[in-house]
């Protein structure tokens, strides 16, 4: 913690110059203009990096952005040390706090959603370890007067070529007089890929030994001196809160310090956590009435699918190109399907948990969370102090995966600590964290499909039903800044890399009060599945292979290399005799201005027809990702999503009932397990010099090429996530 | 409230507790070794698992009654130096990703190469098969197993 809190206090009153006179000439270090990324036009928040390097050449890199396992902690270090021309053995790696001064580009706050951590801190971070090395060479050039153009680096070396002189980058820091006007860095002054010495070579995590010995701290190993236990009990049902509850009876619980009702939830604070699950389960309450109250899954998916099928509802055109509708009224022949998903639940390892402890002069958090800004704005509302008086300590997470966007558990830990006068520490049981989760929103989607005389697509209808997840995890306001469009929800719906020439995405707000979140992935997880399950049907329906019929469909050449390589590589063409059979998919991350991955994926798969159990044997990838920055991170990344991705293709589903959450743990709500995995092979092409999305590509094709598998394999389509042993069952009589 | 005296990796430890408390907090919370973690606390995830007399249990279902007079392993204790074999095949292979279930991970892993210098993959799967990983890092897992098990390092 000791950079965090020396960062902290140059916030809070110490000029940058103060610090540097305090290091006694050892240390110095780099407040960074604000650098412009070619796709952050219009961005007014100005990103800083501080880089200090000591006088023994030892570097130091804080790291902006919150780590939540897909490896940023090291990448974005390491894409600074690159322009840096650092020694990386010599790096050592710091939390940044929670400063405007390391916004995401983009989002011009810490936030880490949509994988586009790297991305957006791509040009940043790589123009301030430029800017970091142009200082010490001006330094040297300085000190040796030689023009500055005559001097190189290798890594921490200053050397100057004609004279035959080098010097440390410790040694140069030590004579570095620190200007407050920094050396400008223009894009052409950066390196250039070809010559990067640490960027695509498998540099390794630096985290990984930590997280092997159990030495690393997430925030629920927090612990403070006087500390005391805390959960929050919320209602079942979204924006509900608690009209009475038996609060003389928890009192009394051995244990229970105390036991207050907010507004939005029953608060329980107590000695140890055994007793505080253990008061926790005595709690009676009665619960205010909400919209979200009368939900029943199992019904409205049935009104979903009523919905869908319904055109004379309209829903909010989210994605549109060409006139689908008179397209398809003229069509030759129009091949239609229905897809469906369940809610369900992210099941971050880690469940919630937030230290919080406030006094007279503030609050101080701890807290693993993908937004960090917003967490230190609502731990000052919580608290009732202005956002400089909250020190905020962002931790590592236990699994993120789009729950922990959401920062309801910092207020809930900031209430605790403030009503008990005492350092809190918040705990959620299993059974909470999927009791009151905010899940990704249950579907129902229609596809329809319109075909001219010779099988050829002329127009893409896609209709979709789902709670909006943009209003709550925003608010209003942002999704009319967005024109109504829910780009959470109805992510991946586009198809801008296959040759159709009228496509239309219609989103049917079915806004009933669920508590919904983005999840990994996104949308894509049921708009990709819906839309390559639909290239299978149709491929069938035409008497065409799945493979060669995408090939005709595509026309985009990055796409048509990915999945002509992963047909190769899978040996599409042999054909499967011993009961098992191949499903391909296609699927894209990432959004225009930032520019696709993409990543095509082959399942081969076999199914029980007594027990209706799909196995999957083999999972064979070919991923796209412009410039893999640390290829082998990159596997790790796309294997595990295709688990996730599996997992909910397979097993996972939340029902309500009454508005109650009707899972607890993983009993019932079960996850892939180690029995269930396949055999992954994996390639990551490179294909271009910058970094695209990667931590969320490999979801979207997870589920259709399971189920295109089982359509090659039976001839019956799996349209209703999870494809589970009922189902596949059902399948099969039909 | 009783007085339990127990082994801790290799240290004696005496904690005041009700004796069904479960193990896992009185490691966590009062002995302050927080490598072992909270997952599910109902032993189906597997991320609290410890070694009591060599093998392994999920300590959110083991009262700490239950360890009176025993060792108790943790993931802290597994090496010294965290320099075990299975340590060193997890930083080669570079398995965790968010990392928060690999002590149980490696906890589980360990039990299975104290009896089985050489297992089967299959038996590495079935054995590891009460362990949740949710960031998918099954096939390292396995690969890093497969790895400490075969002597390279």
């Amino acid at each position: 913690m000791n950079m965090i809190d020396k960062a902290m206090r140059t916030e809070s009153g110490l000029t940058r110059r103060q610090m540097l006179a305090g290091s006694a000439g050892l240390t110095f270090a780099f407040a960074f203009a604000p650098a412009m990324d070619a796709l952050a036009q219009g961005v007014t928040g100005k990103l800083n990096a501080y880089v200090t390097i000591a006088g023994d050449g030892a570097i130091t890199i804080l790291m902006p952005a919150p780590e939540m396992g897909q490896g940023v902690n090291t990448a974005l270090p390491l894409i600074i040390a690159e322009e840096l021309d650092a020694d990386w053995s010599k790096v050592k790696i710091e939390q940044a706090p929670v400063n405007p001064a390391y916004n995401h580009p983009v989002f011009r706050a810490q936030y880490q959603v949509a994988s586009l951590t790297t991305r957006g801190y791509w040009m940043p971070l790589r123009t301030a370890g430029a800017q970091a090395r142009r200082v010490l060479l001006d330094a040297v050039a300085a000190k040796w007067n030689v023009p500055v153009t005559e001097l190189t680096t290798e890594p921490s070396i200053v050397v100057h070529a004609a004279s035959n002189r080098k010097m440390s980058y410790g040694e140069a820091a030590s004579i570095t007089q620190v200007s407050d006007k920094l050396p400008e860095i223009k894009p052409e002054q950066l390196k250039p890929p070809a010559q990067f010495r640490l960027l695509g070579k498998d540099t390794p995590r630096f985290d990984i030994a930590d997280k092997s010995s159990g030495r690393l701290t997430y925030a629920s190993d927090v612990q403070v001196p006087g500390m005391l236990y805390g959960t929050i009990v919320r209602a079942p049902a979204r924006g509900s809160g608690p009209v009475s509850f038996n609060r003389d009876e928890i009192k009394k619980q051995p244990g229970v310090v105390d036991a207050v009702a907010f507004d939005h939830a029953i608060g329980i604070v107590a000695q140890s956590v055994p007793q505080l699950f253990a008061a926790r389960h005595k709690v009676q309450a009665t619960w205010k009435d909400a919209k979200g109250s009368k939900i029943d899954s199992g019904r409205d998916l049935k009104e979903y699918l009523a919905a869908v099928r319904d055109t004379s509802k309209k829903g909010v055109v989210v994605r549109k190109t060409g006139e689908a509708e008179p397209a398809l009224a003229s069509a030759a022949k129009v091949i239609s399907a229905e897809f469906t998903s369940p809610y369900v639940y992210h099941a971050q390892m880690e469940p919630l948990s937030c230290t919080a402890s406030v006094t007279a002069d503030g609050v101080e958090v701890w807290a693993g969370t993908q937004w960090p800004t917003k967490s230190v704005e609502e731990a000052a509302k919580a608290a009732g102090v202005t956002p400089d008086k909250v020190k905020f300590h962002t931790l590592q997470m236990g699994g993120g995966y789009g729950r922990r966007a959401f920062v309801e558990y910092v207020t809930d830990a900031v209430l605790l600590s403030k009503a008990v006068g005492k350092p809190v520490k918040m705990v959620q049981s299993r059974e909470d964290d999927i009791r009151v989760g905010r899940f990704r929103p249950m579907t129902a989607q229609k596809v329809d499909v319109g075909l001219d005389a010779e099988g050829k697509v002329v127009a893409w209808r896609h209709r979709l039903a789902a709670e909006p997840v943009a209003p709550y995890v925003y608010n209003q306001a942002r999704l009319e800044a967005d024109k109504g469009v829910d780009l959470i929800v109805i992510y991946g719906a586009d198809m801008p890399f296959y040759d159709v020439p009228a496509h239309v995405t219609e989103h049917i707000y079915e806004d009933r009060g669920a508590r919904v979140a983005a999840y990994r992935g996104i949308g894509a997880g049921y708009t990709n599945f819906a839309n390559e399950a639909m290239i299978d049907e149709i491929a069938r329906a035409t008497g065409k292979d799945p493979f060669e019929f995408r090939m005709a469909l595509l026309k985009d050449p990055r796409a048509k290399a990915i999945v002509s390589r992963v047909a190769e590589m899978s040996e599409w063409k042999r054909k499967r005799t011993d009961g098992r059979a191949l499903g391909m998919a296609f699927s894209k991350l990432g959004l225009p201005p930032v520019g696709f991955s993409m990543i095509a994926t082959v399942a081969e798969i076999s199914a029980d027809r007594a027990s209706g159990k799909i196995k999957v044997h083999n999972m064979w990838s070919v991923a796209d990702v412009g410039l893999p920055l640390q290829p082998n991170n990159v596997v790790a990344q796309i294997e595990g999503a295709l688990v996730y991705g599996l997992s909910g293709a397979l097993k996972e589903a939340i029902s309500i009932k009454d508005g109650a959450v009707e899972q607890s743990n993983f009993h019932d709500y079960e996850v892939l397990r180690q029995s269930d995995v396949p055999r992954f092979m994996t390639e990551v092409q490179r294909s271009g010099d910058i970094p695209l999305p990667v931590g969320e590509l490999a979801i979207g094709g997870a589920a259709p090429a399971v189920a295109n598998a089982f359509l090659a394999l039976t001839g019956k389509p799996l349209r209703e996530m999870p494809f589970s042993p009922d189902r596949v069952k059902a399948a099969l009589k039909t | 409230m009783a007085s339990i005296s127990f082994t801790i990796n290799e240290k004696p430890a005496r904690v005041d507790a009700e004796p069904d408390t479960a193990l896992l907090w009185v490691v966590r919370e009062q002995l302050k070794l927080t490598g072992t973690k909270f997952g599910c606390g109902s032993g189906l995830c597997g991320a609290c698992t410890v070694h009591v007399d060599g093998k392994p249990v999920r300590s959110c279902q083991t009262s700490v009654s239950q360890v009176q007079g025993r060792k108790v392993t943790t993931i802290e204790g597994l090496s010294p130096d965290g320099q075990h074999p299975l340590q060193k095949a997890w930083v080669t292979e570079q398995v965790p990703q968010c990392g928060y279930c690999q002590s149980g991970q490696i906890m589980q892993a360990a039990a299975l190469l104290a009896t089985n210098k050489q297992p089967t993959r299959d038996q590495i799967v079935e054995h590891m098969d009460g362990n949740i990983c949710r960031c998918g890092t099954y096939p390292r897992i396995v690969r890093a197993i497969e790895r400490a098990a075969g002597g390279r390092s």
